[in-house]
Parts: structure tokens; sequence; C-alpha cells
């Protein structure tokens, strides 16, 4: 389909639908419904068929028009993570279900897939799900464990889940994959508060929670295939668009710099452009990461930009931290709050400096994407594996 | 549109250059890659008799040169063929894009950015007198282009007495060039020589972060290939995650240093308005990393790396020599500190 064709259409659908006479889910509804909310799924849900480069130039247009938006920051996780593997796994009748009150926000989403004994080594996870009946009788499955680092649980109605159904089985060929009704009994949200005194993120405890067979994506024992695919999404998700010079952290040390000439020493003023030059490296890298996909070259580049990032972020904020002297001795608020998101711009340093810390752990830590880039873009030889051939429950602990 | 990948013409370039610097003898490479494939006239338009392409394909020449760590004279080209360009020397640049004359400007190889057009050398009527030392690639030029405080001259290579100097690169030749009331011919007015003195540094700039991508990328490849086949403990060194995280660290540097390199090498060719920043940033970003590819280089191939016989010490001082020509990291970020409103006072 022809961009001239795809903007035609939503200009018929915003002549039908006025975005300012509409209700904003009613809205949101119909344009799922007329194929317009992710134009890269199939017809009848929720897309045309079209490929994912589409994109952009839909939402331009409903931008443009000033219509209500999803508020894909909230629903960053049924996005961009469970959506996909939705799509890819799931049944027709578990598509039909989950993928429009995703996409128009009605039911937020959430990831139980880290636990305290399983992160960087996911496949270790040991959160059991054993077969048993429901409440009618349903078959089933119970669930007990404990996951961590799950954003948005608190406001979530459903989550994707990985849990282990055999425990002797060697550990990537143990799990399921279930989506988890999160209001179902047995199932405790807390907050985890983190070293900033606030709480991104949340502990999820799931004490005996009864799960549908229903409610299974792919077969049992594939979990760990299933979870590529989420996976692999959240990588494509890190992409972004196109940056300015000086955005992100590096502009708010800028400006510091401009705005402060009382804290500038020769010094100081070598180390602030050694980070204005690996700001400006990272971006250009990221730029052309972003050309070469555009040109259909697959790169690995992903993890370099992810690791160059972090990285960036930590040395610029204690940095900014240090100049600032007597300032940067000063925090914000300890007050324990629930943001739904990262805020560099509007935070302060100290902030920053706090949070940055998270960047090289979150997401894959440093140290497993330099892994990732050994193996995977040198071809140097992996790790030797202790745990291969072992079944789950033998596994040193 | 100043895309940051390579073309298709780009990468047939690559090829060709890469043919032709896989030679035992330098003199021969030399001659292949400015007159056989026609490098030399590459940034030349066509009513000069050049290729009428640009330095974006001068930089790709540079990154095969870095990677080959070739004793062929394209630095110095580089620098002088910008500094007849920005003259519109249209009379010496015939003769010059056909290969078959080597002009080379007559400038302290460790001129840093900004640095004002030198006084080593005075002008007398038409005739050059005083002394300019280490120069690059002054041994192999027929013609010497020389920047003054009175004008930019022309001298044939004949009437200049050079010494050879013993550089930290061997792959780089560097003399003392010394005028004794040479023969000159005027190019152009003190004005004119300020113009085309910047310009060529500022050329040479982003074509030599070509030069040192290339380095780093030899050093990064040879130095994988070289973990996957040693064995130590029983298992390839490559193995050891102490080994492949400094390498994926590296690559990572190499990554960046291949976007930033392309942006300048664009930047210039373009006469984009942000090519000052974008060349002081390629010398800033990718002179370190070409060293710390090098040194890396030399360190993880262990004792074989600390040999003669072994070609690793050819980056390394092509490497740490680069890093010093055109000014070092900390010349060009206090330079680029200036250029983006980031005054060190």
């Amino acid at each position: 389909m022809q961009t001239d064709e795809l903007t035609g259409r939503v200009r018929e659908f915003l002549a039908a639908h006025d975005p300012a006479a509409t209700d904003r889910l009613d809205f949101l509804r119909a344009r799922f419904d007329a194929g317009l909310a992710w134009v890269s799924f199939p017809v009848g849900l929720g897309g045309l068929g079209l490929p994912r480069a589409a994109q952009p130039v839909v939402d331009a247009a409903f931008a443009a028009a000033g219509a209500p938006d999803n508020d894909p920051r909230r629903i960053g996780i049924g996005l961009g993570m469970a959506a996909p593997t939705i799509l890819r796994h799931g049944t027709d009748e578990q598509r039909r279900r989950w993928l429009r009150p995703l996409w128009t926000g009605e039911e937020v989403w959430c990831q139980l897939f880290s636990e305290p004994g399983a992160g960087s080594d996911l496949a270790a996870l040991g959160t059991r799900a054993v077969p048993g009946a429901g409440p009618d009788g349903l078959d089933g499955w119970i669930v007990n464990g404990q996951k961590v680092w799950t954003s948005m649980a608190h406001q979530a109605r459903w989550a994707i889940l990985l849990a282990r159904t055999d425990p002797d089985l060697p550990k990537h060929q143990g799990i399921t994959y279930f989506v988890c009704d999160l209001t179902h009994p047995g199932v405790e949200v807390r907050p985890l508060r983190q070293l900033t005194g606030e709480a991104e993120f949340n502990e999820v405890f799931l004490t005996d929670v009864w799960i549908p067979d229903g409610y299974r994506l792919g077969g049992t024992g594939d979990g760990w295939r299933v979870a590529q695919t989420t996976l692999m999404n959240e990588r494509v998700a890190i992409g972004g668009g196109a940056v300015p010079r000086e955005a992100g952290m590096i502009g708010a040390l800028a400006r510091t710099w401009r705005e402060r000439p009382e804290l500038r020493s020769p010094a100081a003023h070598d180390a602030l452009m050694k980070l204005w030059v690996a700001a400006e490296a990272g971006r250009l890298a990221a730029t052309r990461l972003r050309e070469q996909l555009a040109a259909g070259q697959p790169g690995a580049e992903g993890s370099a930009v992810k690791y160059a990032f972090a990285r960036l972020n930590q040395e610029v904020s204690g940095f900014e931290l240090e100049l600032l002297g007597a300032d940067g001795l000063t925090y914000e608020d300890w007050t324990m709050r629930r943001p739904s998101h990262v805020d560099w711009e509007n935070r302060s340093p100290g902030y920053r400096y706090l949070r940055a810390r998270g960047n090289s752990i979150e997401g894959g830590t440093s140290e497993i994407l330099c892994n990732i880039i050994a193996e995977r873009v040198l071809g140097l030889p992996p790790e030797p594996r202790a745990d291969k051939d072992i079944a789950w429950k033998d596994l040193p602990r | 549109m100043n895309t940051l990948l390579y073309t298709d013409v780009e990468q047939e370039l690559r090829a060709s250059v890469r043919q032709a610097l896989d030679r035992p003898a330098g003199g021969d490479a030399s001659r292949a890659l400015f007159a056989g494939i026609g490098c030399a006239g590459l940034a030349v338009p066509e009513e000069f008799g050049g290729a009428g392409a640009s330095w974006r394909e001068a930089a790709v020449v540079a990154e095969e040169v870095g990677r080959a760590a070739a004793p062929v004279p394209w630095l110095g080209s580089v620098l002088g063929t910008a500094a007849l360009l920005s003259a519109g020397a249209g009379d010496l640049l015939p003769a010059v894009a056909s290969g078959g004359l080597l002009a080379v400007l007559v400038l302290p190889l460790s001129t840093p950015p900004g640095a004002p057009v030198p006084a080593t050398v005075r002008a007398d009527g038409q005739a050059l007198t005083g002394t300019v030392t280490p120069v690059a690639d002054a041994r192999d030029a027929g013609l010497l282009i020389v920047p003054t405080p009175d004008g930019l001259y022309a001298v044939d290579a004949a009437h200049a007495e050079q010494t050879p100097v013993t550089a930290l690169d061997q792959t780089r030749p560097l003399s003392t060039v010394t005028f004794s009331s040479a023969p000159a011919t005027r190019l152009g007015d003190a004005a004119a020589a300020g113009e085309a003195w910047r310009a060529a540094l500022r050329v040479g700039a982003a074509v030599l972060a070509g030069e040192q991508l290339g380095v780093a990328d030899w050093c990064l490849s040879s130095t994988v290939d070289y973990v996957k086949a040693r064995y130590q403990f029983a298992r390839p060194v490559g193995s050891f995650q102490a080994v492949k995280h400094r390498l994926a660290q590296l690559w990572v540097e190499v990554t960046q240093a291949r976007a930033v390199a392309r942006y300048a090498a664009g930047c210039v060719a373009d006469r984009d308005p942000d090519a000052p920043v974008a060349a002081s940033l390629a010398q800033a970003h990718c002179g370190p990393v070409a060293v710390r590819a090098a040194e890396e280089c030399v360190q993880l191939h262990g004792g074989i790396g600390f040999t003669w016989e072994h070609r690793a010490h050819w980056y390394l001082k092509r490497a740490k020599a680069a890093a010093i020509a055109l000014g070092t990291a900390t010349q060009h970020r206090a330079v680029l500190g200036e250029l983006v409103s980031l005054p060190p006072r």
C-alpha cells in the first residue's frame, strides 16, 4: 500500500470519527477495528498486514489531527512485548480476547519473568506451575513463586509469566509461558523501593494462583522458545527515533556549564569535552544503526548502543554532581513515590546520578551485553556451560 | 544527503584499493593506488582532470591505507590536494589528478587545529628560505606546497633540501625540509594561504580519521582471529571472559569511530557548516580509539605481539603517531569547546 493510500484511509477514518466529538475509548476502539492501530498486524487484529515501516506515517497523521493516543508510555510492555508474543504464539481466541483492549490501553500488561534467583540467568527461574483444577473444576495450573523488577504490576490487569512445569528437565526445557490474570486470588503486588527513594518496580508474590489452561501461550515446556519472541522485541523497542545533538543527559550538563561560569576550571573543561565527544560519538553510532536497519542491513549494533548509553549516562551524571560542588551534596526529595516512567530532564542531578546506575543492570547487564557482542558479533567461543545437561532441580544454587 | 553508510560505489573502490595495496613492495603500491586506479584525482573536479568524486571516497581510501598500514603518501597527497583546490590552482591540478605529480603540503605533521600559518619559511620575491620539520610524505613528492604568512607557494621538490627524520611510525616517512632561496611559484596571497591552510587541516583531520578507523579495524579483527586460534589452559584464550569483554568493548568503540569518521568525511565533502566540529570531533574520538585498538592488539597477542617479526608494532606506531598528527585529542577537544559554545573559562 502506498503512503498516499494509507494517509487517505486515515483521512476517511477521521471524517467518520471526529476526534474532538468522540469519546476517547470509543475513538481508539474504532481505530483498532479499522486496522489503523498497529498496521503491521493482520487484518482483523488492529492492522492491515503492512510492513512496520508504514507505522510512523499513520501515527503522524493521527497526531496531526489532534487525535487521542493510547498513552504508549503507560502500556509499553503490552505493546512491545506481550502483543508480538500473543500474535506469534497465541490461538485465534487468545488474540481476539487480548489484543484489542491491550492496544487501546483499557487493560495494562506487565511482565513476570525475573526472579530473585534468576536475573541474568533467566532460564534458571524457579516459579512452579503444576496441573490443577480451578474453582469450577476447569483444567489449569496452580502457580507458586516470586517475581521481581515488575514495572506497572500495581496497575496491570494481565501479566506474561514464565513458570517451570518440569523440574526434571535441563533448565531451558521445562519452562511454560502463561498469561496470568492479576485479579485472581493469591497474587500479591508489593512496591520495590529502589536506591533513588521511589518505586518504579514491584515484587510480585504468587501463592496458589490458578491459571486456566486456555491462558497458556505455546506448548507445555515450550516457554523458552516463546520467550525469545518477547525478548527479541524488547531489544528492537530500544531503537527509537533520531536524536539531536546534546539531547539527553549531556544537554543538562552543557546547560549547567553555560549558565554557571563560576564552576569552570581547565581540568573540568577537558573532562567536560571528553564526555561531549563520547556523547556525540554515541549519538552518531545510534544514527548509523538506524540507517542500517532502514536499509535492511541487520546490525547487532543494538547491544553496542545500549552498552555505550549506560556507560555515558553514568559518567556524565557522575561528573555533573562533582562539577556542582556544594549543590552536588543535595538531593531533591526522598519521599517514596510511584513514577510510571523515568524522567531524566526534569529531575535533579542527584536523581540522574543514582538512576543511571540502573542503566547497566536493567534490560541486560553490561556484562551480558559484552558476552552477546563477543559471541554473536565477534564469534568468540561461548562460556563453558556447567548447567547444560543437568536437570533443573539438580543445579547448584 | 549525509548518509553514514557506505555506498556500493565506495565498497567497489574499497575492494580495488585493497587489491592495489596487497603488494610486497611499497613503491608499486603507491603507483597502483595513485595512477593505476586513479585515487590521486578522486576529490579533484572533472574540469581539472579529476574523478569528480569527493573527500568521502578519499576517506574510504584512507581506511584501506590504515588497514594495511601501507607506506603510501596518501595523507600528504590529501593535504596537498586540499590546499591546491582551495587556492584554485587550475594549472597544477591536472598533473596532480593524473597521479603523475605528487603534491605535498609542507607543514609540521604535529600542527594542532587552529594554529596560524607558521612563519618558519619567508618569501623574498619569488624565492623561499626557511625550514619545516617534521614533514610527512615529502620524500616522494614532486611538488611542495608551502604556506607562508606572505602567501601560498609551490616549489619543485628538486629545489628543496630534505633530511630524513628517524620516525616513530616507520610506515610514514618524515623529513626536515629546508629551502635556501628556493625558486617558487606564487599561488595566492596571504589570505589565500590562510584559507588553504585551514581547508587542508580540516580535510586532513577528517581523512586521517578514516585512516585511524582502518588501523583500529585491522587491530580488532586480527586480534579476534588470534584469540580464537591461540590455546592456553586447553582452551582458546578468546573463551576467557577477561579477553572477550575487552574485545567487545573495543568493538563498541570501533563501531562509534566508524560513525564519527563517516560523519566527518561527509561534512568536509559537502562543505557542511558543521565541518569544523565534525573534523575535530573525529580527531578527538578516532585518534584515541586507534591507539587503544593497537595497544589491545599488542597486549592480547601476548609475547608474539611484542616481537619485531609480528606486524602489530607497525599499527601501534602508526596509531600513536597519527594521534599526534594534525593535533592531539586534547587539542581538538579544546577547539571543540570554542566551536560548540562550551568555553574553558
